[in-house]
């Protein structure tokens, strides 16, 4: 079973098959997804008609319009990148200060509270969006029946959505921030503060510094799993629907090579992001 | 390190904003739609309390069924996508080397880069009736009209088995990452056959991984709404979707908030029953 242990040639064989397969697998869909953002035919099917970049390029003169013209799939991607910043910003900031609240300080029920800031994982995403909702915009109805005030900031919409995801990727952060915080050597601080830095000056010339690729990574993370994600902002979302979720409205009315084209830029934006990551996290 | 008021104050400091978030979008959130659903609306502003909602989805059969088929069909994907991951982490954990153990781990990584719903939308693009496994299967010759393979349970489990391979393949090769392969070989020369080294030592090296890729994977299945609704036929209703109609089509919040105390039970208490069979801790496996 390793590499020590003898095998017999017809193990290794289908062992090798298996692989094959399962990487065709992980492969197949995204390949035709992508491929089929290049055929020259309105529906993303065989037979394959010729290339064509109609489907990010035509303006809707022709009967086509791709996705660089249509302004409800760019007002949705507008819409993605604004949450995904906010929820980025938030996340990475409360990772921060959680991953050195649980590294670095001892306190009472520090067993107790780390065990909560793991729960958001366990919690599935359609019932984190719904909880939110039933709080926050049932807090807005009850306000405006009894007092007259209108809290229009918890109605569905863009500021449900970020505290939405806000709220388990926070705990994705936390965890890949605080274990390279980890790996810190609480000795360079000390070091530090003996030749004579404040507390705060020692905090952002030396432990900052060294957390710096798990902070990029964490961003980058958060960003991705925001733009993607489609359970817990379908709850929350208002008019201003954001790209997931404006995709999924579109593929229920029936798909239209425009879509493959969405997927395909963003697979190649996620896919520039990751490697930009781990480019970062080697150069260290 | 420092002096107490200021060591004090610092603790106060960094607590805050934990507590904040933990309070205000964790556990007040859930406890009002605990509190909501036991609320009965009896005109437009006025409510009583009751247990309504709870004995609606019991006397509601298509309620109680759909839950019933949610978990259980989460359960075989979970398993079916331990049983389909193993092999590969095995591989890439202790038989490739170098450049390579890195690019098929990789490799494993890149779907993931794309939505769920991409990948999804490329499952229905193979599988339906103008699909391509239908085009495909005419040119061979194998079947004579276009076949329809979406719309039906065994897509929808396809479709979920890939959305939860990674968060499987990640925890596992990372355990057998750390097994000394000596304890294997050992258990070879002590006699054992294959089945008992995998039972015997293996399995139970690998169990933090096992747990919390099974953990990961069973709530994402549970959870999950766009491969079910977008893969499934009329007759494979997922819970996610009740609840989903519930909120959002028929403006019932009390039915909704009701079932959706029900999923997180469901979930919360097959997390709580994988930790204590397999005598793991939530800190071991997702810390």
């Amino acid at each position: 079973m390793i590499r020590s242990v003898p095998r017999s040639r017809l193990f290794d064989s289908l062992y090798l098959a298996y692989l094959v397969a399962f990487f065709v697998y992980l492969a197949l869909p995204l390949l035709v997804t992508a491929a089929f953002a290049f055929n020259d035919s309105p529906f993303p099917s065989l037979p394959w008609q010729g290339f064509t970049l109609d489907w990010y390029l035509a303006d809707g003169s022709a009967g086509r319009t791709g996705l660089f013209h249509d302004d409800g799939l760019l007002g949705a991607l507008w819409v993605s990148v604004q949450i995904a910043f906010w929820v980025t910003l938030a996340s990475v900031a409360l990772g921060c200060v959680n991953a050195v609240l649980f590294e670095r300080l001892q306190f009472r029920g520090k067993e107790f509270l780390y065990l909560l800031m793991l729960l958001p994982l366990v919690i599935p995403g359609v019932i984190l969006g719904v909880s939110i909702l039933v709080f926050y915009s049932g807090m807005a109805n009850d306000v405006s029946r009894l007092w007259g005030l209108e809290l229009d900031v918890f109605r569905p919409g863009m500021t449900l959505v970020v505290m939405g995801q806000v709220t388990f990727i926070t705990t994705l952060a936390t965890l890949v921030i605080g274990a390279r915080l980890r790996k810190f050597d609480p000795q360079l601080e000390e070091a530090a503060l003996n030749l004579g830095a404040t507390p705060l000056v020692a905090w952002f010339t030396v432990t900052l510094p060294w957390l710096m690729p798990s902070i990029f990574g964490a961003a980058a993370m958060a960003f991705l799993m925001s733009f993607e994600n489609f359970n817990t902002t379908v709850m929350l979302t208002g008019s201003d629907t954001p790209l997931t979720v404006a995709l999924f409205n579109r593929l229920r009315e029936g798909s239209t090579p425009v879509l493959n084209a969405v997927a395909l830029f963003l697979m190649v934006v996620s896919a520039l992001l990751a490697l930009l990551t781990m480019r970062q996290s080697q150069g260290r | 390190m420092t002096s107490s008021a200021a060591g004090r104050l610092s603790l106060w400091l960094l607590l805050t904003p934990f507590v904040l978030w933990i309070l205000l979008l964790v556990l007040v959130p859930h406890l009002q739609m605990l509190r909501v659903s036991f609320q009965v609306r009896e005109s437009w502003d006025s409510l009583s309390w009751g247990l309504d909602q709870y004995q609606n989805f019991f006397s509601e059969a298509y309620y109680w069924r759909t839950f019933v088929r949610t978990g259980v069909m989460s359960l075989f994907t979970t398993f079916l996508t331990l049983l389909i991951a193993f092999p590969i982490a095995w591989y890439i954990a202790k038989m490739a080397r170098g450049r390579a153990k890195g690019i098929l781990f990789l490799a494993c990584l890149i779907p993931f880069w794309a939505s769920e719903l991409v990948r999804t939308y490329g499952w229905m693009i193979l599988l339906r009736e103008s699909g391509l496994f239908s085009a495909w299967l005419q040119a061979l010759g194998w079947v004579d009209g276009p076949v329809e393979m979406l719309y039906n349970d065994v897509a929808v489990i396809v479709g979920l088995v890939y959305n939860g391979l990674l968060f499987m393949v990640v925890p596992l090769v990372t355990t057998l990452d750390g097994m000394d392969e000596n304890l294997v070989e050992a258990g070879y020369d002590l006699g054992g056959g294959h089945a008992t080294v995998l039972r015997e030592i293996v399995v139970p090296w690998a169990m933090p991984g096992v747990v919390s890729g099974c953990i990961v994977v069973f709530m994402l299945t549970l959870g999950s709404y766009l491969t079910p609704v977008l893969m499934g036929g009329k007759d494979s209703a997922w819970f996610t979707e009740q609840i989903f109609t519930q909120f959002i089509t028929r403006f019932n919040w009390e039915q909704g908030a009701a079932l959706g105390v029900l999923l997180l039970f469901l979930s919360s208490l097959m997390v709580w029953l994988g930790l204590k069979l397999s005598g793991q801790s939530l800190r071991k496996v997702m810390g």
